[in-house]
């Protein structure tokens, strides 16, 4: 039995497949920005639809990630209920931590919102800050360098290819950003589901006047709502945001107490949606409602 | 009057050309001033760049799976428990329990106390132990339950992993008591392994590259043998229906060719009729026989000695698992159905230790069970479960009352079991649970009740599909 299996293995490693380089995203944007940025055979691991905190382990999902040669996620925690079981299931050696195939967006920015105090009454907690990056353009920016890096360190011999990709979108991404008319956020303020647009608001100028959830990851309750509502009586906010994966319930049932606009935002590109125009949508989303 | 005003006038217009000269040379100034402020934000922005440039590769965090090293975790788990017949009286006909395979305790009792320490060794291995802690009889246990090193990322889909640890062997042997949908094992966990099986040994497996998830393995296990005791060879196949859907299906094969087992004591009935009449003979010394039943446990044990099984077995298991959840988002709704099939054939002797004279037969076990079960997660933090157990047994032996004795001979009863629960999680790391077993184990039939806690402190865990 041994010897055959030997003999398997033998036969496996004597013939590697050279191919185009395979990336595995956990999440839509990171899938985005690796298309944008050069990269062709592409698994998007969720769905905008789909809560990145809560997905399981499925065996499509170590399948995919036993052939990857890169692996892109948010890192900081919040993958940390699947993607570590996948990475020991996969038996691949390229994706694993402190490979070059292993590339944590978060790991490559400044994250805010670090807890100082680790304590799971407080919810559930990300010890190593807010990793909900991809809402800050100035971040993905810096992502894109580093990611660009990673896929020339990865296939050097497409070097040019993508040096040229980040180049145009680069300059796509900031004439985006100038694009976006800033000035009707400044001093607005949301309620939201869960502190996920925590760079977005500070992007933009936003203030976030309440959450929805009482603690990160508990679902709402009634008091806590009631408490929200108080708050909202007496100081009412622009609008209440909600990423589409999330229970908007709570969302609505406020807006009918309050009249206070609602609008239910997707979080991440939808399928075959470019990361620009996803991010423009949804900005401008938020400008609908406050005009 | 008239003078004063046209004079005002006059001076003003004469006035003029100065308050011009002025506003032209602060014009100057804040065009020098931004030059210079100009010049000052690109030189900061190419020392910036240059800053970025050489640092870029680096990240600036780092984190891993525990910001502690090595993950911590422990599980607490407590329950309050009723029956209506008398939970030292249980047993599976057709099946020879043991371990900690019987009910538990009645009343406030804890379960596994689960203290797990892992961490990636490096980056070649990963290595977990778990300590379980347990009330067993009064006392204090602490089990070793598992202890095993992993490799991480050998290549070419080649996991290797040594140790003691919970055997590939169906589904829900290879997770943990707390990640369990229900209170208990399913019958036929209980009667074929002692709730779960694990044991010391060498795992490969094989994750083939493919689209479709497809797994094979090989278990080389201690077993009772001072050389490798026990194979098994197990094969997994799943993967995804469009967003929503995703199953999985595995066939797995166990194999001993000399093992020993023998009963834990709790098992074999104290209360049976037959028991009574081969125990006429001893009532003499045991005036106090009739007091208390667990007295009589004692009792029967000591004289009538522990069965002990001894030849070859093996063991084949199907199972299969499907879960669906409204767009592949699981957090607020989700469902799972779950089925596991297994039979084990035996060949070779049973004894009953310490019997005097020594009484073995010729022992042939047939015996096969399953179970099925369905949980559905309704509304967030919400969920309820079904499950529906059932064994059969077709032993056979030479001596027929020994098998009798032994709990082995089914009794013209086929176990069932009916499960209800309907648990309230507070958040991920918490869980209270109620429980109702309809258990038909034997031919009395037992009505169970559990309410039970479990929480999970410290690193957050990743739970398999």
């Amino acid at each position: 039995m041994f010897k055959k299996f030997s003999l398997l293995l033998l036969v496996l490693v004597a013939t590697p497949i050279q191919a185009d380089i395979r990336i595995f995203a956990c999440e839509p944007e990171w899938a985005e920005l690796a298309r944008a940025l050069g990269g062709e055979q592409i698994y998007t691991a969720t769905t905008n639809q789909q809560d990145p905190h809560h997905i399981q382990a499925r065996p499509s999902l170590i399948a995919k990630a036993r052939r990857a040669d890169l692996l892109i996620c948010t890192g900081a925690e919040l993958e940390i209920g699947w993607l570590p079981l996948l990475l020991r299931k996969s038996g691949n050696p390229k994706i694993q931590a402190g490979q070059p195939g292993y590339f944590m967006a978060t790991d490559y920015v400044i994250l805010l919102d670090k807890p100082t105090q680790l304590d799971r009454s407080q919810g559930d907690v990300h010890s190593s800050g807010n990793p909900h990056v991809h809402l800050d353009p100035e971040r993905m920016l810096q992502v894109a360098e580093n990611l660009s890096k990673t896929l020339i360190q990865i296939d050097p011999s497409n070097q040019s290819t993508y040096q040229a990709k980040l180049e145009s979108f680069s300059q796509e991404w900031q004439a985006m950003m100038q694009r976006l008319d800033k000035q009707i956020f400044t001093g607005k303020s949301m309620v939201v589901y869960h502190n996920s647009w925590l760079y977005l608001q500070q992007w933009l100028g936003l203030k976030q006047s309440a959450t929805l959830e009482p603690k990160p990851g508990i679902p709402p309750t009634s008091s806590h709502l009631s408490r929200v509502l108080a708050t909202l009586q007496q100081s009412p906010a622009n609008m209440i945001v909600y990423a589409k994966y999330q229970d908007g319930k709570a969302a609505k049932w406020l807006t009918q107490k309050t009249n206070i606009p609602i609008v239910a935002l997707d979080f991440s590109p939808a399928t075959e949606e470019s990361l620009i125009h996803w991010f423009e949508r949804t900005v401008n989303q938020i400008a609908a409602i406050l005009k | 009057m008239r003078n004063r005003l046209l004079m005002a006038g006059v001076s003003l217009a004469l006035s003029y050309p100065t308050f011009a000269d002025d506003i032209g040379s602060l014009k100057q100034q804040l065009d020098n001033l931004k030059q210079d402020y100009e010049q000052r934000v690109q030189t900061l922005e190419n020392r910036l760049k240059k800053a970025e440039d050489t640092t870029q590769s680096k990240p600036i965090n780092n984190q891993a799976e525990n910001s502690f090293n090595p993950a911590i975790s422990l599980i607490l788990d407590g329950r309050y428990t009723s029956f209506s017949n008398d939970p030292d009286g249980y047993k599976l006909p057709g099946f020879m329990l043991d371990g900690e395979a019987g009910l538990g305790e009645e009343g406030f009792s804890l379960g596994h106390t689960e203290l797990a320490a892992s961490a990636n060794i490096d980056d070649k291995f990963y290595g977990k132990a778990t300590l379980a802690i347990h009330e067993h009889d009064g006392s204090t246990e602490v089990e070793l339950e598992e202890a095993f090193i992993q490799t991480i990322g050998l290549g070419n889909g080649i996991n290797v992993k040594a140790g003691r640890f919970f055997s590939a062997m169906g589904y829900l042997n290879e997770q943990h008591e707390h990640a369990w949908d229900f209170a208990d094992a399913p019958l036929i966990y209980r009667g074929l392994f002692g709730n779960q099986l694990r044991d010391d040994g060498l795992q490969i497996s094989y994750l083939a590259p493919t689209d479709t998830f497809l797994q094979f393995g090989v278990e080389a296990l201690k077993g009772s043998s001072s050389e490798i005791g026990a194979w098994t060879a197990f094969a997994n196949i799943g993967g995804d229906i469009g967003v929503e859907h995703s199953w999985l299906l595995g066939l797995s094969h166990w194999q001993a060719d000399d093992i020993e087992r023998t009963s834990g004591g709790h098992s074999h009935g104290d209360e049976h009729e037959e028991h009574e009449e081969h125990d006429e003979e001893n009532h003499e010394d045991h005036e106090e026989h009739e007091e208390e039943h667990h007295m009589e446990a004692e009792h029967d044990e000591h004289h009538m000695g522990t069965p002990s099984f001894s030849g070859e077995n093996k063991i084949i298991a199907l199972d299969f698992v499907y879960k669906w959840a409204p767009n592949g988002n699981p957090k607020y709704r989700n469902f799972k159905f779950q089925f596991e099939y297994f039979k084990r054939t035996e060949d070779g002797t049973l004894t009953l230790l310490d019997s005097d004279p020594l009484e073995a037969t010729s022992y042939d076990g047939d015996q096969s069970g399953w179970y099925a079960q369905a949980v559905y997660q309704f509304i967030p933090q919400w969920r309820t479960g079904l499950r529906y157990d059932q064994l059969n047994s077709g032993n056979s032996g030479f001596d027929v009352e020994l098998l009798e004795e032994a709990g082995l001979s089914g009794e013209d009863h086929t176990p069932r079991r009916y499960s209800l629960m309907l648990e309230w999680l507070p958040s991920e790391f918490s869980r209270i649970r109620l429980q109702f077993n309809r258990d038909e184990s034997y031919t009395d039939t037992d009505n169970q009740v559990f309410l039970q806690y479990t929480y999970s402190l410290g690193s957050h865990g990743s739970h398999q599909f």
